[in-house]
């Protein structure tokens, strides 16, 4: 007892810290652990977008930003650990991004009675897509069942908009996260006609020769997958022993970073994966970056991640937080914003080419607007193929819109129940 | 010097008997109790409560739970992960279907429910022991992740397969959900955990612990003397499930809110609490708490001085966490096989002799 009281007091002198900047930013990033691999590049472009901006244009309204990270390692008790000792750093978070789905479900009652904007950027719980219900909580421009939406819409381009009595294995990571598309997945196949095969995959995903034995068995024309971390690898991989066709395999935007598909050599070629941002390091942001971040010896990280999949993820996310940080300053006429300020400036962001154009990322990503109903953005994606010779994803498609009708009505179904559970009251 | 029996004389039964037997550890034992109850609830913020309150609490009800299984009646037992998420699918079930009852009762409810589960995953106890037992509980580890994973009726349906508390309050305060002030939830977990001491402590010393001390020590010579194996065993894992059950249920509803079992419950849980028991030290209520005070307190201890006060990056910080945690480990286990509660028996030793130990 007198050890833990001892222990605590020596935390408590630790805790405090002195940093005081005025619009604070928390990175929680995992560098460690089963995920690293994907949180490293992911973090390291989130960082580095501020960094840049600290660097080049003496921040945002010309208020530095402060960034603070914190390191989750995917575990969701660290993650609240983090949620709890960074919130009031500063002048008190701006915005969470926490790059996982067992985190966001932790945070969403969190941040809605802390009034903290909570960033979900194509992750989360989906149905925060509805603002009414989920005021502190934003998903755009893509979410999980969009993602879903978009899989099968592919399929239906390949396939001349008929793939009645066809067959598609959905691998996922056996997690809320694994699991958010499925509701989708089995409406789609009820309006396409196509059969559903389900095959999870437990945490963390290593071992998956019985997933793979039984779709080498059904022969499935398509398999999708969500996964995240070593699966990914693993999945792909495994798909290149059975020989299953590339081409035919189809992961989330999750599922698709250089990490995933290089441990499988030129047999990956032709893997696709969706993506809700473009691709390489061919914009103009990136000369700037490397001039003032990279070259300057201020990267986050070991600093060889720019242009990779996961850190343009990275760097977009960040983008768009300081274009809601913008967005916010001229509405509210003050540069020093507060996070209820911020979740304003989020609600009332709207990209567009032009704005893109001018911060040197044009056709970055998907032109959208948020609205006070809409948190998620009009449900734009489009999908990348591996080319194993060039070492590089390419989009193969444009931008095209998820199935609007399906999704908006599982939306409204689950943010229901969700406001009926937590006796919230939607409205604007 | 002021640390020893001379001088406090007991003239009953019960004197001689009590917990504390020297008076100075009966005060600071007063002492602790009244700041816990009556000091900490005023100074503490989110921060701690959530980090280092909560989790140490709920900790050391499991371990208090898995020390009566494994430290006194011998049962090694990997199931505890397992355990908890019966604890926590019990507590949700029972929360959303009887709202109007308080949450009190649900906990406690839980933990009945997980002591049901647990008598059933231990009735092979009765048959094999040691590695072979391990394996055994390892298998309802597996299970029941892997059956809150499968079957949609224990998470009502939900979409994402992840339970979520709703906001239940105890006399008008609430406990659960992100309301609450960052006291009630800490007070709720005390008088759970002070409860859950002081009627471990009591069964331990009584003669169902010395029935299952008799169990671990030789089952053979216990079942000559009289005691019955498949009473004791079944009471062991009865009540352990009890308490797993009640800390898996404290764990979903107080401190994280919403779970997923595979995360949450997994196999690392069930190793968590297991060194917990190990390092704090088998068959001691103290080593519970110590056990649970050293895995949860000092990588968040670690992790603040590494990176809030040196201002290393939290990547290095978090390895060098795993590399400090693990060598504790084996130094404090090679220096006290017996854990941490025997260096504290011992130190007691020491301080009774101080300042003459001749």
């Amino acid at each position: 007892m007198k050890q833990r009281l001892m222990t605590a007091l020596a935390a408590a002198m630790l805790v405090a810290s002195p940093a005081l900047a005025e619009l604070t930013i928390v990175d929680t990033s995992y560098r460690t652990g089963p995920y690293g691999a994907n949180g490293i590049p992911f973090s390291d472009g989130y960082q580095d977008y501020f960094t840049l901006l600290n660097e080049r244009d003496g921040g945002i309204g010309g208020e530095k930003i402060n960034l603070v990270e914190c390191e989750t390692g995917y575990n969701t008790e660290k993650g609240v650990e983090c949620y709890e000792a960074t919130k009031a750093a500063g002048n008190g978070a701006l915005i969470y991004q926490p790059l996982s789905t067992g985190i966001t479900y932790q945070l969403i009652p969190k941040v809605s009675a802390d009034g903290i904007p909570l960033h979900t950027m194509g992750y989360g719980r989906t149905s925060a897509k509805n603002g009414e219900v989920f005021k502190w909580v934003f998903n755009y421009p893509a979410n999980y069942w969009d993602g879903a939406s978009h899989a099968i819409t592919h399929i239906l381009d390949l396939n001349g908009g008929d793939i009645n009595g066809k067959k598609i294995s959905l691998v996922y990571h056996n997690s809320a996260y694994g699991k958010e598309p499925i509701r989708t997945l089995e409406e789609l196949s009820k309006k396409h006609g196509f059969e559903l095969i389900l095959l999870p995959v437990d945490h963390p995903g290593q071992e998956q020769k019985s997933q793979w034995l039984q779709i080498r068995r059904d022969r499935p024309d398509y398999v999708l997958m969500w996964g995240w971390g070593v699966m990914n690898q693993v999945a792909i991989q495994e798909a290149v022993n059975i020989r299953f066709p590339m081409e035919n395999f189809i992961g989330i935007w999750w599922s698709g970073s250089e990490n995933d598909v290089k441990p499988a050599g030129d047999a990956a070629n032709g893997y696709k994966a969706l993506t809700f941002h473009n691709l390489g390091d061919e914009y103009p942001l990136y000369d700037d970056m490397r001039k003032y971040v990279v070259d300057a010896g201020k990267a986050a990280g070991a600093g060889d991640q720019v242009g990779s999949v996961l850190y343009n993820r990275g760097m977009y996310a960040a983008m768009l937080a300081a274009e809601a940080i913008k967005t916010a300053q001229e509405m509210h006429g003050v540069t020093a914003i507060n996070a209820a300020q911020m979740r304003d400036g989020m609600e009332n962001l709207e990209m567009t080419e032009a704005k893109m154009t001018a911060l040197g990322l044009p056709n970055f990503g998907p032109e959208f607007k948020v609205t006070c109903q809409n948190h998620g953005g009009n449900g734009f994606g489009a999908v990348s193929q591996w080319d194993a010779a060039a070492g590089e994803f390419k989009l193969i498609t444009d931008y095209f819109q998820s199935d609007q009708e399906i999704i908006s009505a599982l939306v409204a179904e689950d943010s229901a129940a969700f406001a009926a559970e937590s006796g919230i009251t939607p409205g604007c | 010097m002021f640390y020893r029996e001379a001088g406090d004389f007991k003239t009953s039964y019960e004197q001689d008997s009590q917990t504390f037997p020297i008076k100075f550890d009966r005060y600071r034992y007063y002492a602790v109790l009244v700041a816990a109850f009556a000091v900490v609830p005023f100074v503490i913020n989110d921060y701690w409560v959530n980090a280092v309150f909560l989790p140490f609490l709920i900790y050391s009800i499991a371990a208090i739970g898995l020390n009566i299984l494994v430290g006194y009646c011998g049962q090694v037992s990997l199931g505890t992960g397992g355990f908890m998420a019966v604890g926590a699918y019990a507590s949700y079930k029972l929360m959303t279907a009887f709202p109007e009852v308080s949450i009190f009762f649900h906990i406690i409810l839980a933990g009945g429910v997980t002591s049901i589960v647990c008598v059933l995953f231990g009735l092979p106890s009765l048959r094999i022991k040691g590695f072979y037992l391990a394996v055994a509980t390892l298998a309802a580890q597996f299970f029941l992740v892997w059956l809150f994973n499968r079957v949609g009726w224990f998470y009502n349906y939900s979409a994402s397969g992840q339970i979520t508390a709703p906001e239940r309050s105890v006399f008008g305060v609430a406990i659960t959900g992100a309301a609450n002030p960052p006291w009630s939830a800490y007070l709720f977990c005390l008088v759970f955990t002070v409860a859950a001491a002081i009627i471990a402590r009591n069964l331990t010393r009584g003669m169902a612990g010395r029935k299952w001390m008799a169990i671990r020590d030789m089952d053979i010579a216990a079942e000559i003397i009289g005691v019955n194996p498949l009473k004791a065993k079944l009471t062991a894992f009865a009540v352990s499930g009890f308490f797993v059950g009640i800390s898996g249920a404290l764990f979903f509803a107080v401190y994280l809110g919403a779970v997923e079992v595979g995360e949450a419950f997994g196999i690392n849980k069930s190793f968590l609490v297991l060194f917990m028991v190990i390092i704090g030290g088998l068959g001691s209520i103290f080593g519970s708490f110590a056990g649970a005070a050293f895995l949860v307190l000092l990588p968040v201890l670690l992790k603040n001085t590494l990176v809030g006060g040196l201002g290393w990056p939290t990547d290095l910080a978090a390895h060098l966490e795993f590399i400090i945690v693990g060598a504790l480990i084996i130094i404090f286990l090679i220096a006290e096989p017996h854990g941490l509660a025997q260096l504290w028996r011992v130190a007691k030793e020491k301080l009774r002799l101080w300042p003459f130990p001749h």
